[in-house]
């Protein structure tokens, strides 16, 4: 499989889906316990 | 330990201005400079970047992530620890100080170091070299990645939505 952090693209769109990943764990997880 | 409404000010200035800086520069190596670089040694220009523009980018780029973080880590105040430990009343402040914490190892511990070893100035094999420009590429832009969720989460944590 291709690293998605050789590519621009790829590199905003992992950046992006991380974030809404720690977003939902910063919600569920850490401030609601 | 209790700051003043002016030292609270300053040192946000100061996270602020550091921070534009060094992301800004972040931002330059990822988005112009590594196809710049491509295309100029395709064409035998390259030395005229290599030589003068980045080492003074770096050197801006390295010094501005030490300063984003300590003006960072002084506004937390008293807020650090809850913010380090994820406390629930600082989560959202804590993952963007511990992603700019992780970005500032990246720029000092991988970016850095290797580099020296491509610009010239720390003396390598070629092999040596080639493994730090793959190191250092793949350090920086895990920091441009990195930046998206540490830009959000730092404004999140000190605006709300």
């Amino acid at each position: 499989m291709k690293n998605p952090l050789d590519s621009l693209w790829g590199t905003v769109i992992s950046g992006l889906i991380l974030t809404v990943v720690l977003y939902y764990v910063a919600v569920n997880f850490l401030i609601k316990g | 330990m209790e700051y003043s409404v002016a030292s609270m000010a300053i040192f946000r200035w100061i996270h602020f201005m550091a921070g534009v800086m060094w992301i800004g520069l972040l931002y330059y190596f990822n988005f112009v400079q590594v196809a710049a670089l491509k295309d100029a040694s395709a064409d035998g220009t390259n030395a005229g970047i290599t030589k003068h523009v980045a080492p003074r980018a770096l050197f801006f780029f390295r010094w501005a992530a030490l300063v984003t973080w300590l003006a960072g880590a002084a506004l937390l105040g008293a807020r650090f620890m809850p913010a380090f430990t994820l406390q629930p009343s600082a989560a959202m402040i804590g993952l963007g100080a511990w992603l700019g914490t992780i970005m500032l190892f990246n720029v000092w511990g991988l970016i850095w170091p290797n580099q020296k070893k491509i610009l010239g100035m720390k003396p390598a094999s070629d092999a040596e070299k080639a493994t730090a420009r793959r190191v250092a590429f793949l350090a920086s832009r895990t920091n441009t990645m990195l930046s998206i969720p540490m830009l959000f989460f730092m404004g999140v944590g000190v605006h709300g939505f």
